[in-house]
């Protein structure tokens, strides 16, 4: 099923939305784990919209934006959802990922704006690294595109389980006017009273998913029935051994050395994270469904960017640098 | 270095406790949430490897877990918590978010942080230290945010040679600091962190304790507040009008007030009222993105509680906008141009008499003018005493004249229609978190606090 059809379509009575399931504890009135994440993301959601001028949504087609993309569906209906998506491409983007966000873009019938990291390297803004990635890449052009579109606030699916750093990180995330976040200055966040007072030229990053977990997410995705691209789930594809880390054989990916070329083989795999081609790392998997995830989900022993992210992998600090100069 | 083995996982069922540390500098605070991530199975094996790595960098015989949440690099240059780490874990029984704290004094407003949403508090003192004025500040903190539950984890007790008697002491003094300063559920537990004794597993070195470890107290506790004892509250978000940009025809003419149920169960037909303008009406129906959707798209919930997010269709065509406030016709708040209020002072700047700021109070935010500083809350006595201004970590008493009025309750009896930010109009900085009310004569004299104060 898909994100539309999710949202036009369902019925109150499918055993599977999060509301259904929750029959039980509402009797005592109370709220599930995933129902009370629901309704706190929804608040969220709301408070950006009522506050700010010029929200814009962070999509990837990833499924953590899937998911918060999902929910603004849900916050505003039967009204459209009342903002544009933006995407940071780093022009090493899966296309089937690329696919599906045009496709569910288009369905929705929201505004999509595009910040191309291919851009800036055409032009010679940004330069590429001697390592190949890209990730690190992405921050120029999403901060100038906050500027240039005067985004005041700007939705993030950033969860604080990924990440040390994101873990100290606020619900709403006040950047200055040179897009940093100050982790030793951060407002203190009190209630459920998101504070988004803001001076000209700063803007507020928005994180509805904060205290969501991996599993969480992909609970709500089983009991939502929402659809995400394909290569989450259990595919055969080329890929190679790097840093241990498998990594597709591909237009942006491709041997280095003998050893890595020696290593190229077809095997069952399936991503947890979706982002640059050439430093996300597919995971063994014969997780072919959504709860064939889960459960392995719910089994691993290995965070979901340690296993998948070579850029985390820098130093022990790389996303909080990241982050303070104007990161996701 | 010894790896501990890692234990199997488990699937996340059931409700969820937001849990929130408070403690002093050095009383293994890191460490003791360390414990309860490893010990309960929430470490993968990449994160205790590179706790490992780093630990063994530093010449240290055990892994640290403390660098587990001391994320940042300030943090692990320093060995202190800087800012308020969140943590997510769960159990068979319950999913946790813990709001981990720093000690430090500086940043006693990052506790603030924490605690205002948190349904239990986790103190730590070390058994060797006692009772520091930071832990008064703590127990003062949570005693103010009305927090439901507190713990004090007695830590180190090893370092004691598990003495049954320094704990007993102890136990009796954070009983009567409680009492004192109003808290009104408090729990002791003998642990050690570092050891890991009553934290997850029982301790061999405390016999003589036979009550539950922390995590057996922690998945007992109730959650949150009880939507049938509250009166029906809604602080309208948005308003949902489609219009021409409706999915059909049937939506054309809807038109929706959407928010978060702040307390209280709201059933259709119920009379309610809208303030600040004073309108009554009754709800004609209860929407969610799911009813919206289903067969019958206008069948809707036959009731709604708080905490959940849905949207109101109210019988008549009356003006509602951002900002107002859905009440129950029979239990309506008064609406008040003149807030008295306890203040904890977060901001570097005092405050002074006669400051303009602006007053953030559910949706809604109006200018206001601090009237008058009442006094500061003295914490060894636990009196107000009287003061010309408030300075950072302060908490006292204020008096503050709206622009326009609210709907300001009793925070002792409502958590979310009591709360309220002060905020700077120029820079927006965040300066105090307020409570409506008289929340400091709970410390003052407990024995006169309001019967609803009782959890």
């Amino acid at each position: 099923m898909t994100l539309t059809d999710t949202i036009g379509a369902a019925t109150a009575d499918d055993a599977g939305t999060v509301a259904a399931s929750g029959a039980s504890a509402a009797d005592e009135h109370r709220l599930s784990q995933l129902e009370a994440l629901e309704s706190e993301a929804i608040h969220i959601i709301r408070e950006v919209v009522a506050e700010f001028e010029r929200p814009v949504m962070l999509f990837s087609g990833g499924k953590d934006s899937v998911v918060m993309l999902h929910l603004a569906a849900k916050a505003f209906w039967p009204a459209p959802v009342p903002f544009p998506v933006l995407h940071v491409d780093t022009g090493h983007n899966f296309p089937e990922v690329l696919a599906f966000r045009d496709a569910t873009v288009e369905r929705l019938r929201l505004r999509l704006e595009v910040a191309s990291v291919q851009d800036y390297l055409d032009d010679g803004r940004l330069r590429e690294r001697a390592d190949g990635t890209r990730n690190p890449l992405q921050t120029q052009p999403l901060l100038d595109a906050i500027a240039g579109h005067r985004f005041d606030a700007v939705f993030g699916g950033g969860r604080r389980d990924e990440e040390k750093a994101r873990a100290k990180e606020r619900v709403f995330s006040l950047r200055d006017e040179f897009g940093q976040w100050d982790p030793r200055n951060q407002r203190p966040e009190l209630w459920n009273l998101y504070n988004g007072r803001h001076r000209p030229g700063e803007h507020v990053r928005v994180f509805p998913l904060s205290n969501w977990t991996e599993l969480d997410v992909w609970r709500y995705i089983a009991a939502e029935d929402i659809a995400l691209p394909e290569l989450y789930y259990a595919h055969d594809r080329d890929v190679f051994d790097r840093d241990g880390m498998l990594l597709a054989v591909g237009p942006y990916s491709q041997p280095r050395n003998d050893a890595e070329a020696a290593s190229v083989r077809s095997q069952t795999v399936r991503y947890r994270t979706v982002g640059d081609m050439s430093c996300t790392g597919a995971v063994e998997s014969d997780a072919r469904d959504v709860e064939a995830v889960i459960a392995e989900v719910a089994a691993t022993r290995i965070t979901e960017r340690g296993a998948t992210r070579a850029d985390d992998r820098i130093s022990e600090a790389a996303m909080e640098d990241r982050k303070k100069e104007g990161y996701f | 270095m010894s790896t501990p083995t890692l234990p199997a996982p488990v699937l996340p069922t059931g409700t969820l406790l937001r849990l929130a540390t408070a403690g002093s500098v050095d009383d293994g605070k890191s460490t003791l949430v360390g414990r309860l991530l490893f010990d309960s199975k929430s470490v993968l094996a990449d994160q205790l490897d590179a706790v490992e790595r780093v630990s063994r960098d530093r010449g240290l015989e055990t892994a640290d877990l403390a660098l587990l949440t001391d994320g940042l690099r300030a943090e692990r240059e320093q060995g202190i918590t800087i800012d308020v780490a969140y943590r997510y874990f769960a159990t068979a029984r319950r999913s946790f978010v813990l709001a981990d704290c720093p000690g430090h004094v500086q940043y006693t407003r990052n506790t603030v942080t924490g605690a205002s949403t948190a349904d239990a508090v986790v103190l730590l003192i070390d058994a060797r230290k006692g009772l520091l004025e930071q832990t008064r500040r703590h127990l003062a903190v949570v005693s103010l945010l009305r927090v439901p539950h507190v713990v004090v984890a007695v830590n180190k007790i090893d370092l004691v040679d598990y003495s049954r008697d320094r704990y007993e002491e102890l136990a009796a003094q954070i009983r009567e600091t409680a009492r004192s300063l109003g808290v009104a559920d408090v729990h002791t537990i003998p642990v050690s962190a570092l050891v890991g004794d009553n934290v997850v597993e029982r301790g061999e070195g405390t016999p003589w304790y036979d009550g539950p470890t922390l995590l057996e107290l922690l998945e007992d506790l109730p959650t949150g507040d009880d939507p049938d004892t509250e009166a029906f509250r809604l602080p309208v978000q948005v308003v949902l009008r489609p219009q021409g940009a409706a999915p059909d025809e049937r939506f054309r003419d809807y038109r929706g007030y959407a928010g978060q149920i702040a307390s209280g169960v709201v059933r259709v037909g119920d009379e309610v009222v809208v303030l600040p303008s004073g309108r009554r009406t009754r709800v004609a129906g209860i929407d969610t993105a799911d009813t919206l959707r289903a067969e019958d798209p206008f069948a809707g919930l036959p009731e709604a509680f708080a905490p959940q997010s849905v949207t109101l269709r109210l019988e008549d065509e009356i003006d509602v906008t951002r900002g107002d406030l859905v009440a129950a016709a029979t239990a309506a708040p008064d609406l008040t141009q003149d807030v008295e209020g306890t203040v904890s002072w977060l901001s570097d700047r005092p405050l002074r008499p006669g400051a303009r700021v602006l007053l953030k109070h559910t949706t809604r935010t109006v200018q206001a003018v601090v009237r008058d500083v009442v006094g500061r809350l003295d914490l060894d006595a636990a009196e107000l005493v009287p003061a010309e201004q408030l300075d950072l970590n302060d908490i006292g008493r204020v008096t503050l004249r709206l622009a326009s009025p609210v709907a300001a309750e009793e925070y002792v009896t409502s958590r979310r229609t009591g709360a309220f930010l002060l905020v700077d109009a120029q820079d927006g900085a965040t300066l105090a978190a307020g409570m409506v009310g008289d929340a400091l004569a709970a410390a003052r004299h407990p024995e006169q606090r309001p019967a609803q104060y009782a959890i």
